[in-house]
């Protein structure tokens, strides 16, 4: 018989120290001269290079913005696909009203339509927003969609059996039933929130975390760069840590299998 | 049987279904009558419409022609609930909302239909997993909350398609058990779905044989074993192998020619 359980120290301590040795590397590597840290830094440079930045409120103050332009672009886009995608998952014809147009405009690059974007909603906060909203929508609408449409139909014959009305086929089938695929369009939207607000704070921002990456490499900078970098691996981490806490609480029958 | 009162009438009930290879019957000329706090138990050779006929009864189905008149002995009383034969109760409520379900939809104030619920979680058994939800429990204790969540919501009728078919034989032996318990105290006119002759036997006082192709009532067997029924008992009574063996009879030569019909 094989031993498949390790000791969740084990485990852990693997976790940390894999990490940790690239950076030990990295760091040699550096220090010897194998890499050019003009292009690649090194960790201690980088370290160096934070603490002022950190102590100015440089770094916040940019991460502040980007959260901001995140949050309101992740509810702007979040909220109308919720709504929508339980429409089109019940109403086959809200559905054939709707399917045809998100299907022929999904694949459009939302990058691509930046310029279209900012000619319209000018260099202001709201094209950036909208930028993010309309990558997160896309997501959620069509994950909310194919959640109701995956609910088994022997839920639906109970609800029917028991008398359920129309809001209460809402709230007691349809929305909780879909609730674990709206979770996973979230995610997805998440991700693609973070990939667009970079490429957003790229044009005519003034501040953000996008915008210190392309400052930094107008400058030269490329500690900053990395310390962007870092920063939004950090703002990743901790909003999909937040959804999930989210999930949780909102899917509890998701959390004991 | 001889009922005071009558339930359910059913009168010349069709159901056609249109495919594209033509028009298939599975019901046709259905005429029946079942009694108040009669059990009443339909068996047939599988694809006799005996699922059809039910789901016509719950209303979520339609029928082509004929009638169905269900008499209400109290109108606060919803007409019936059905358990399923799959499961069916809802993965995202605890056992408490699952089985409080019906009563919420008829907007019975939350403690009240919490009392209500507890009542009948109780009598299966499942007290201590009030709070639980679907995916903490093993089929048999699923299957158990879809008939709390029938009992609980007080219907003039139950229900029932094949809702122990899918278990394992010792978990069916013992939701017989606790049906005819649950049965015996409410006394609720029941319409019972099984392929097993011996489940029939065990629980109905009518049983009705149906054939296939198309689905009709082939006969309507009394059963009269006495109540209240001890499955253990029943099973080596002469009255059982005697009824056992009729129906056997009749069911023998329709599985056969339902057979031969599909190799046709």
């Amino acid at each position: 018989m094989i031993k498949q359980e390790y000791s969740s120290l084990l485990i852990r301590i693997l976790s940390i120290l894999s990490p940790l040795s690239i950076l030990i590397l990295w760091e040699v590597m550096a220090r010897v001269h194998i890499i050019d840290t003009r292009l690649l830094s090194s960790p201690s440079l980088i370290l160096h290079a934070f603490i002022p930045l950190l102590l100015s409120g440089e770094l916040l103050y940019n991460t502040a913005v980007s959260v901001q332009r995140v949050i309101w672009g992740f509810l702007a886009g979040s909220a109308p696909g919720i709504v929508l995608g339980i429409g089109m998952g019940l109403s086959p014809l809200i559905r054939s009203a709707f399917e045809p147009m998100i299907a022929a405009t999904y694949p459009i690059p939302k990058l691509a339509l930046m310029p279209l974007i900012l000619l319209v909603f000018g260099l202001g906060e709201t094209s950036k927003i909208f930028t993010i909203a309309i990558g997160v929508f896309y997501l959620v609408v069509i994950n909310t969609m194919a959640g109701v449409l995956s609910i088994d139909k022997i839920y639906l014959d109970v609800a029917q059996n028991f008398g359920a009305n129309r809001k209460n086929f809402y709230l007691t089938v349809a929305l909780p039933g879909a609730l674990p695929m709206i979770f996973a369009g979230l995610k997805l939207g998440m991700g693609m929130a973070l990939i667009l607000i970079v490429a957003a704070e790229l044009s005519a921002a003034k501040a953000g975390v996008g915008w210190m990456i392309w400052r930094a490499y107008d400058m030269f900078a490329i500690e900053q760069m990395f310390i962007a970098l870092i920063t939004l691996s950090l703002l990743g981490y901790v909003f999909s840590l937040l959804l999930d806490m989210l999930e949780n609480w909102v899917l509890p029958w998701k959390k004991q299998v | 049987m001889a009922y005071e009162k009558e339930s359910i009438s059913v009168s010349n009930l069709s159901k056609i279904f249109n495919t594209n290879s033509g028009q298939i019957t599975a019901l046709q000329d259905i005429s029946l009558s079942i009694g108040e706090g009669e059990f009443f138990c339909i068996v047939g050779p599988s694809g006799c419409g005996k699922t059809t006929l039910l789901r016509i009864l719950a209303g979520l189905d339609s029928s082509s022609g004929g009638t169905i008149t269900i008499k209400p002995t109290n109108i606060d009383r919803p007409i019936n609930s059905m358990v399923f034969q799959e499961q069916s109760i809802f993965p995202w409520m605890t056992v408490l909302d699952n089985v409080s379900y019906g009563l919420r939809m008829r907007n019975i104030p939350k403690k009240e239909r919490y009392e209500i619920a507890r009542h009948y979680i109780e009598m299966i058994g499942l007290s201590k997993f009030t709070h639980a939800y679907p995916s903490q429990l093993s089929g048999g204790m699923k299957q158990r909350v879809s008939v709390a969540r029938a009992f609980a919501n007080d219907p003039e009728i139950l229900l029932m398609d094949e809702p122990f078919g899918a278990l394992d034989e010792q978990n069916r032996i013992l939701l017989q058990h606790e049906l005819l318990r649950i049965w015996e105290e409410t006394r609720k006119t029941t319409v019972f779905i099984t392929h097993s002759i011996d489940e029939a036997l065990c629980l109905g006082d009518r049983i009705m044989v149906m054939s296939a192709n198309p689905g009709m009532i082939k006969t309507i067997v009394n059963n009269d074993l006495p109540r209240p029924r001890k499955i253990s008992e029943i099973r080596t009574s002469l009255q059982y192998n005697q009824l056992f063996q009729s129906i056997w009879l009749i069911l023998r030569d329709e599985v056969t020619n339902s057979k031969n019909n599909s190799f046709t």
